[in-house]
């Protein structure tokens, strides 16, 4: 089956995750986070994820609520510490999550890979730096590089602003960040969208995400969150 | 588009009387930026730079959240969830503003389309490597979010912080003894004491501030007349 499907509750469209699975999630702070699926998961109760996303969790909701349900082995993160990453930040001094920094550039582009069937790529960021170590290097032209693998997920979780039946994605504002990006690198990418129209409904040239990418999509329930404070 | 170097430096104190408070120093660097250039002004103190560009500067920022032609900080109704800069704080569009994923925003930054950054840093060696995102302290969680993208992607670094930490030790060094974020890739330092070129051919002082070039060269440890 490759056609989206619209599906009537978050549950139901995170519905299979198993434990141990990568589990892309978008969202920069608390634009694009998808905080419905992520409520979803948490009730669905599986375990022993490993998470990619940009943070570790804001505050205790979204992210920070999935890890602190412990629900989470490791992370894949450009950024963990925050003014209000307590959640994590109290897991990782303790030992009790692992952590995988990456330069926030080199994530989005290791997913890029993914979605785009590429084995590995040279990338010039962190080079000679602690996060080279472990990697291998090369001299191309007369500047180092580092290979990079693809990132890719069992399940991606996005949030994006519209989407037709088929699937056809548009994307909010700065919220777009690491969606249209995700929804290619994952085997089920789910989409949490603020309205659903009908084919024809989208502007065919102002779709981001083309509906090829997308398995499963969710009305999302009315904003609940704030940017006041997020950091 | 014009070089920093070739730009009037009308009103820029070449050796001003006093050492410079951080927004002296944003009005500073403000000037030196070329008119329309496409600029990241990283999170921290050098936010304070958007505040003294010219209204016809021309220059475009670009905040690697996804969007270029990003505008003020966003207050009361304008608040929107969806539109925030790389620091997570609330902001505006301006007319001509577009967005884009993450992958575009870092791409067009390594591929050299971004003609200035601007950086905190806590470190940066006479050869220009940078460090900026660890101290080192093994009880510290590790976060380097695009400073690492950013150091090696633009055309032009520039470095502003203050000149010594708060226990008086220089933070423009031989080599950097923190964590590096990226070698060789600072071109220049603005400070409140002063302004400095860094690169292969080591450290020379442009201006200063409060401060003689000779004393300034001596408590850095730089040959004199830098």
């Amino acid at each position: 089956m490759s056609r989206a499907e619209i599906v009537q509750s978050a549950d139901a469209a995170v519905a299979g995750v198993e434990d141990g699975s990568t589990v892309l999630v978008g969202g920069f702070g608390l634009a694009g986070m998808p905080f419905d699926l992520i409520e979803a998961l948490i009730r669905q109760g599986a375990r022993d994820l490993t998470i990619v996303s940009n943070n570790a969790g804001n505050g205790d909701v979204g992210l920070a609520a999935l890890l602190a349900a412990g629900r989470v082995r490791k992370v894949l993160c450009s950024f963990p510490r925050q003014s209000d990453s307590w959640v994590f930040d109290g897991l990782y001094r303790e030992g009790r999550i692992e952590l995988e920094l990456v330069p926030q550039g080199n994530l989005a582009e290791r997913m890029r890979a993914a979605g785009a069937g590429i084995g590995a790529f040279y990338c010039p960021t962190g080079v000679g730096t602690p996060l080279a170590e472990g990697k291998e290097e090369r001299e191309i032209g007369g500047r180092r590089y580092l290979l990079e693998y693809p990132i890719k997920g069992d399940y991606a979780l996005i949030a994006a602003h519209r989407a037709d039946t088929l699937g056809n994605l548009t994307y909010r504002k700065t919220a777009r960040n690491f969606g249209p990006v995700m929804a290619t690198a994952a085997t089920t990418t789910v989409v949490q969208v603020d309205e659903v129209v009908e084919p024809g409904g989208l502007d065919p040239e102002a779709v981001v995400t083309p509906s090829i990418h997308v398995d499963r999509v969710v009305r999302a329930q009315a904003r609940r969150y704030t940017v006041q404070g997020a950091r | 588009m014009t070089s920093p170097s070739d730009r009037p430096r009308a009103g820029a104190p070449t050796a001003a009387d006093h050492r410079l408070s951080m927004d002296e120093l944003a009005a500073v660097i403000a000037r030196d930026i070329p008119s329309g250039a496409f600029v990241n002004l990283g999170i921290g103190q050098p936010t304070k730079i958007a505040d003294h560009l010219p209204a016809d500067s021309g220059v475009v920022l670009h905040t690697e959240n996804g969007m270029l032609n990003m505008g003020p900080r966003a207050e009361g109704d304008d608040v929107d969830p969806d539109l925030t800069n790389a620091g997570k704080v609330p902001v505006t569009e301006l007319p001509g503003a577009a967005y884009f994923h993450q992958a575009d925003s870092f791409a067009m930054m390594r591929g050299g389309h971004l003609d200035v950054c601007v950086l905190g840093a806590y470190q940066v060696a006479f050869d220009g490597d940078l460090a900026n995102w660890h101290t080192g302290r093994p009880d510290a969680v590790p976060a380097v979010g695009g400073a690492m993208d950013l150091a090696i992607g633009a055309k032009d670094v520039y470095v502003m912080m203050p000149l010594f930490t708060r226990s008086g030790e220089p933070k423009l060094v031989p080599r950097c003894t923190y964590p590096l974020t990226g070698v060789g890739c600072v071109g220049r330092v603005y400070t409140d004491h002063g302004v400095f070129d860094v690169g292969p051919e080591g450290v020379r002082i442009r201006e200063t501030y409060g401060i003689g070039a000779g004393e300034l060269a001596d408590r850095l440890g730089i040959a004199f007349p830098g």
